[in-house]
């Protein structure tokens, strides 16, 4: 019988792996989460994957956020891992800077990867290097920008007739 | 040598030995907007590419715009053949990130709900796979406890379809007696129905011939393809999101995870039917659950949480602090707080998940959903490859793909 498998000793095991590479570890609701750089995410990946005490061998869910503000490292790739056997999740960040948008394909590790990552590159233009179909997948193909971006507003903001400056959101 | 190479062509024609064949994007047998681009070597599945996408409608852009409660009718469109499900699935979020504790009455009527979707759910796909395998009779018998299960949410919420059934921390309203008397009748007669409809396919030997053996994953793969809920269960692996992440008070009951061993399309098709008897015998647990409530316990049916939960209407016409949180939450100006949640249910067809990101401002930064739909559905090809057209109709349909749920 080995100990279950906690946040703490996940975190454990990606320090002594990674080092200082690893960071910003948080648990917000209870679910580990940490960063690495862009370039070792497959490393991670494999190393949750392989490691016969993680065992995070299961892709529960990838897809990116847009910071605008955030210089240099806009877009976050988040991926949601599960460990079944323990009953494990964790969350695995890398940001990258938008103007260069490169991040390794997860689908050699993931077959499930290659949709969820088609459409994070559909919405918000993450170029999933190595991904064997990256095109989009629900908006149409002759589409010039990506709409989930921060940048492109819900509504038109030339329209005159509403006046929000009474809520807080002018 | 292939079969066609004997084949003599005559002068300019071309030599292409396969067919190119459309399935969709509307077509009967798909039982959604689904296009499959085929390519076929007589009546075998070479190739087949999927195009998603036409019913797509932006909902995570929509919900960066909108308050929390504003939300709830976009999940409905989601997998809108358990529409009660993606309700509380996103009213549990909102609750997980509000750190809202809902009262057991709450909790076990929303069991209820949501065990009355799953039936509802499986029952629609199991009898289209009768259908794609010829047998129209299962499916036009059980439509009628589809109706009886629409009528029990009409009775709460006031619609049958797109439900947007639930508030944040509980229901809009309490369950009536119609409400009760239908949900008796129900847990009364369905039994029997499920039974027939069973009877019906279970041993029949078109459909073992039709499912058996076809559109078969392993467990495997399956879970390499990140597959959740019934199409991973067939597999035999016995993963249930109620089971290991408990929400809603599941852990409360005990009820069996049924499994296949192939993966194919009557295993899929069988764990449908064994989740519907367990989904039986949950409501009915649920039910003597909420039965046992006494005094003012028995007609809790919301959390008390003002700034998320409309006050009663008539106290919005008579008190001015009702009047203030009734205007606030309807014009959305409550900030949420700021934060990154997780969390999911067991929906009929897997693992719906939702990745809410709050900046502390009045509608979510950023809202993901996790549709199991949307992930299955790409391995489509791989589960095709080789066979019939006809058993790729009937594995299309026995994955419960939900075109709604899949483009989002």
């Amino acid at each position: 019988m080995t100990m279950a498998l906690t946040n703490e000793i996940v975190k454990e095991k990606l320090v002594a792996k990674f080092g200082e590479q690893v960071t910003a570890f948080a648990e917000p609701y209870g679910m580990l989460t940490f960063e690495a750089p862009k370039e070792l995410n497959l490393k991670v990946l494999n190393f949750l994957y392989d490691d016969e005490e993680l065992k995070f061998r299961f892709l529960t869910d990838l897809q990116a956020v847009h910071y605008p503000e955030d210089k240099g490292r806009e877009l976050a790739v988040v991926y949601h891992l599960h460990n079944l056997i323990d009953n494990v999740r964790i969350r695995f960040k890398v940001f990258t800077d938008i103007s260069r948008p490169d991040v390794y394909t997860a689908t050699g590790l993931f077959s499930g990867a290659n949709w969820m990552e088609r459409e994070t590159y559909d919405f918000f233009g993450v170029n999933f290097v190595g991904h064997p179909n990256l095109k989009r997948i629900l908006n149409v193909d002759e589409m010039d920008y990506f709409p989930l971006r921060k940048e492109y507003p819900l509504e038109d903001q030339t329209r005159i007739d509403k006046d929000d400056e009474m809520f807080g959101r002018g | 040598m292939t079969e066609h190479e004997h084949i003599r062509l005559p002068e300019g024609s071309i030599e292409k030995t396969t067919t190119t064949l459309n399935l969709g994007p509307t077509h009967p047998a798909t039982h959604g907007v689904f296009q499959n681009i085929l390519e076929l070597d007589g009546e075998r599945i070479v190739s087949a590419e999927q195009t998603v996408g036409y019913i797509h409608r932006a909902f995570e852009k929509l919900a960066e715009r909108r308050p929390l409660y504003q939300v709830t009718p976009l999940t409905d469109r989601l997998n809108y053949c358990s529409s009660p499900i993606n309700n509380m699935g996103w009213h549990i979020t909102c609750e997980k990130l509000l750190n809202i504790k809902t009262p057991k009455r709450v909790d076990y009527l929303r069991i209820i709900i949501m065990e009355l979707a799953r039936i509802s759910d499986h029952l629609i796909c199991n009898s289209i796979v009768g259908v794609d395998t010829g047998a129209y009779t299962g499916f036009l018998y059980v439509m009628q406890y589809r109706e009886l299960i629409y009528e029990i949410y009409e009775e709460i919420c006031g619609s049958r379809l797109t439900t947007n059934i639930g508030r944040i921390g509980g229901f809009e309203r309490n369950f009536n007696v119609i409400a009760f008397q239908k949900l008796d009748k129900f847990l009364a007669e369905y039994p029997d129905v499920l039974k027939e409809f069973i009877k019906l396919f279970e041993r029949n030997r078109i459909f073992m011939e039709r499912t058996q053996g076809t559109g078969a994953i392993s467990a495997e793969r399956a879970l390499n393809y990140s597959f959740t809920g019934p199409n991973l269960r067939a597999a035999g692996v016995d993963y249930d999101v109620r089971v290991h992440t408990p929400y809603s008070s599941y852990e409360d009951f005990q009820f069996n995870v049924p499994v296949g061993t192939t993966g194919d399309n009557f295993d899929r098709w069988q764990v449908r039917n064994e989740e519907m008897w367990e989904s039986l015998s949950i409501i009915e647990h649920a039910y003597r659950k909420v039965q046992e409530f006494k005094g003012p316990d028995a007609e809790v049916f919301h959390a008390d949480v003002p700034e998320y939960y409309l006050p009663e209407k008539e106290d919005v016409y008579t008190k001015m602090e009702a009047l203030i949180w009734h205007f606030k939450i309807i014009m959305g100006e409550i900030n949420i707080p700021a934060g990154e949640v997780y969390s999911c249910v067991e929906g009929a067809n897997g693992e719906l998940g939702f990745y809410l990101i709050s900046d502390g401002g009045r509608t979510p930064y950023r809202l993901h959903f996790r549709r199991p739909g949307f992930i299955y559905y790409q391995a489509f090809e791989e589960m095709t490859k080789g066979s019939m057209m006809s058993d790729a109709i009937v594995t299309l349909s026995s994955l419960n793909l939900i075109a709604g749920e899949i483009d989002a």
